[in-house]
């Protein structure tokens, strides 16, 4: 069965974590002893009716103050699918957190309350969502309830929200007239919005074309670990030579010329290798073992590529970057960098601009990025790494930076 | 998969994930250690460790946690399951904690609290930096919340409120000497994908997972073993019934069902059409408060 990740996105408040729980609510995903224990908070704090946001707002302090504050993984299986949900929070303090669930998203569901309209955190979490190239964006226009499922109030904020977004990178842009309370067009069509004739977000879900949102053509292995078995007495054993890891682009298959990065060494594949046999083919998102077919030296942090494809070998690095941190950006600051398997260090040469989130103007004056702030830089690393666009390939186009004193993650990069 | 269209089905993207990750601590970390207690999801860990780093050995040893409280079955099937993979075992066991003042046996002789001194103690002495569990998100309303990567202070600790971005599949197993890191490989994991697979996988697993004729006597709304760790009070009535464990934990909490699954296939169609949480069925430890699991997380719980 096929599967899809989906995370939700919007403001504080705008009802993400209700439409998770309406959606497990009613798709009947929902374990008794789980409604229980949600009934039985609701009813002892006092709330009119059973708070289905309850069922991803697990922590002590999210139920203290009503609000999502990190993501909440859920899963949950029509015939048809299996997904993966990530409610994540819309608070603005908490946006590294919206990052981290949308970070491995096929698609992103954007709420708007449709008493506010759009407002600056669905600008950000829009952008956000665009940046990490999240393939498929929903928009919910939620609480319909309460604007008595006016069509023009819908029609308002999707005329309003495709302006926006035309200044965006976005593949596919749908959008749903919901109410995550009551389950207005959640798993079944409205009858109190006749109006809408598309289809409920289960629906949607359910459908929308999610095969084509991997690269098969670039060939990418980024070598994980060496498997050098230590048998002393078994001969066979004692010279195999493996090199783990998992298929970051395109195909790979026995008999392919390659290419070994750094060293630039050509070689041949002869064999890929799982637990459970030899293979004929290997694709991305595949965990498995190459074997070559010369003794050359590889190790973790090399790249397998194709001899007339090969990512950009390069010391120096333009990227937006996504900020995570309290302390800022420091211009000219050496971090820790996580690409692929290799770790190097690298120092942030320039900051070219702070993106405005709410016009996506560039400030080309800005000389930091704080917590939650986007922008362009470039880097110059102390070792060449194999990259791809983020664009073309979200794994060879993707890094940390990471703080080196505290180990903190501060960064999320994406190479242009 | 189908070639021709290059689709992993959802238990091979599964086992994809977290092969990586397990090849990830391997390769990142001096000392991991990963924790197996014979129950089903330990041994799912360790089946996809094997599979990681096969035709080589699994590059750490493998840690138990033992209560003292233990079903015979399990710990017969633990012993097999690392002489058969050839990986180090250590023990860390409660009682020694407990007999070296560590912690005290509580009234109740419930040993699952426990358990995190001597874990963090275990983790301490080893010098282990990264720790692989098995929880799932799917279990439990904390743990729903919990990186893959799980970074903890110098006491174990886990802050809840102020965890590490974790992007793509770029795991940062960053920390100083004294920290270390949980790594959860099943993360994704439903109790049906975990069936399912071990059913496609044709693994072993000890034999109270499935249907068998037992004394119980019901506690607390669970049907509890009569054994050398349980014995039922006065007004408690011992029955024979046909059960089968869900989770294996500490013995006194942990409650079998009523079932007559006896093979994968019968278990894997009795978890798909069940509408109770193996935790809610089965453990008593996580019904005390609504934050239960969370406040033993943040103390360093597994
Ligand atoms: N009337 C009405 N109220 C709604 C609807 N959806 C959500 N709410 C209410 O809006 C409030 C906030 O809902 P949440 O689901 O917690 O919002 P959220 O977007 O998850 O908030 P954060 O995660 O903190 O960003 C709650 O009181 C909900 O009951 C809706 O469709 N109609
Ligand atoms: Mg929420």
């Amino acid at each position: 069965m096929e599967l899809l990740r989906f995370a939700t996105a919007g403001s504080v408040d705008d009802g993400k974590s209700t439409l998770i729980g309406r959606l497990l609510y009613d798709t009947k995903s929902i374990f008794e002893d789980q409604l229980e224990s949600i009934e039985r908070t609701s009813r002892d704090r006092g709330d009119e009716q059973t708070n289905l946001a309850l069922l991803t707002d697990g922590l002590r302090a999210e139920r203290e103050q009503g609000i999502t504050i990190d993501v909440a993984y859920r899963y949950f299986a029509t015939p048809k699918r299996k997904f993966i949900i990530a409610d994540t929070p819309g608070h603005i303090q908490y946006t590294r957190n919206m990052v981290t669930g949308a970070s491995t998203a096929n698609l992103a569901l954007i709420l708007i309350d449709a008493r506010q309209g759009i407002v600056e955190q669905s600008r950000r979490h829009a952008f956000i969502a665009s940046l990490l190239r999240v393939p498929h964006l929903v928009l919910c226009v939620n609480k319909m309830d309460l604007v008595d499922y006016d069509e023009t109030v819908f029609q308002r904020i999707r005329d309003e929200f495709r302006q926006f977004a035309s200044k965006l990178d976005i593949g596919d842009l749908t959008f749903i007239p919901v109410s995550a309370l009551l389950g207005d067009n959640v798993v079944h069509r409205s009858a109190n919005m006749p109006w809408y004739d598309g289809s409920s977000l289960l629906h949607h879900l359910e459908q929308v074309h999610i095969a084509s949102d991997r690269n098969l053509i670039d060939a990418r292995f980024p070598v994980q670990y060496v498997i050098r078995p230590q048998h002393q007495t078994n001969r066979e054993l004692h010279d195999y030579r493996g090199y783990a890891g998992v298929v970051a682009g395109g195909v790979f298959k026995p008999g392919d010329d390659v290419v070994v990065l750094p060293s630039g060494l050509a070689t041949t594949i002869e064999s890929i290798d799982t637990a459970d046999g030899a293979v004929k083919e290997a694709f991305a998102p595949m965990s498995v073992t190459i074997r070559l077919g010369d003794d050359v030296d590889v190790s973790r942090g090399d790249m397998i590529c194709r001899p007339h494809n090969q990512p950009r070998v390069t010391q120096d690095v333009e990227a937006m970057i996504c900020w995570l941190a309290d302390q800022p950006l420091q211009v000219r600051g050496m971090y820790a960098i996580k690409h692929t398997t290799r770790n190097v260090r690298g120092q942030v040469r320039e900051l070219e601009y702070r993106i405005d989130i709410n016009s996506l103007h560039r400030d080309e004056t800005a000389d930091t990025l704080s917590l939650n702030e986007i922008g362009r830089v470039t880097l110059r690393t102390t070792q060449p790494l194999f990259v791809d666009e983020y664009r073309r390939n979200r794994i060879t186009g993707s890094f940390l930076l990471i703080e080196e004193s505290t180990g903190a993650t501060v960064g999320a990069g994406m190479i242009l | 998969m189908t070639a021709q269209t290059y689709e992993l089905s959802h238990l091979q993207a599964l086992e994809a994930e977290s092969i990586h990750i397990i090849r990830e601590v391997a390769a990142e970390f001096e000392r991991p250690v990963l924790l197996f207690s014979g129950g089903k999801d330990s041994v799912v860990m360790l089946h996809l460790a094997a599979k990681a780093f096969t035709p080589a050995r699994v590059p750490f040893p493998v840690m138990h946690i033992d209560t003292g409280h233990n079903f015979d079955e399990v710990l017969d099937f633990r012993d097999s399951t690392v002489e058969r993979l050839g990986v180090r075992l250590v023990v860390a066991s409660v009682e020694d904690s407990i007999a070296k003042g560590r912690v005290r046996e509580r009234p109740d002789g419930v040993r699952n609290p426990l358990q995190t001194v001597t874990l963090l103690d275990a983790i301490n002495d080893n010098g282990f930096d990264a720790v692989f569990g098995g929880a799932r998100r799917d279990e439990e309303k904390a743990r729903a919340k919990e990186r893959v990567f799980s970074f903890r202070d110098e006491f174990g600790q886990w802050d809840p409120k102020n965890q590490r971005p974790e992007l793509w599949s770029l795991y940062n197993g960053r920390h100083h000497k004294g920290e270390h890191i949980r790594v959860f490989p099943l993360s994704n994991w439903t109790e049906l994908d975990v069936w399912q697979y071990l059913a496609a996988e044709e693994i072993d697993l000890p034999s109270i997972y499935f249907a068998h004729e037992r004394e119980v006597f019901q506690r607390d709304g669970m049907w509890l073993s009569v054994g050398k760790h349980n014995s039922p009070r006065e007004h408690e009535e011992v029955v024979t019934m046909t059960v089968r464990f869900r989770t294996v934990g500490d013995a006194p909490i942990t409650g079998a069902v009523e079932s007559t699954a006896a093979t994968y296939d019968d278990i894997v169609a009795e978890v798909a059409a069940t509408r109770m949480t193996e935790r809610g069925a089965t453990r008593a430890d996580d019904r005390l408060t609504e934050a239960a699991m969370e406040d033993r997380k943040k103390e360093g719980y597994f």
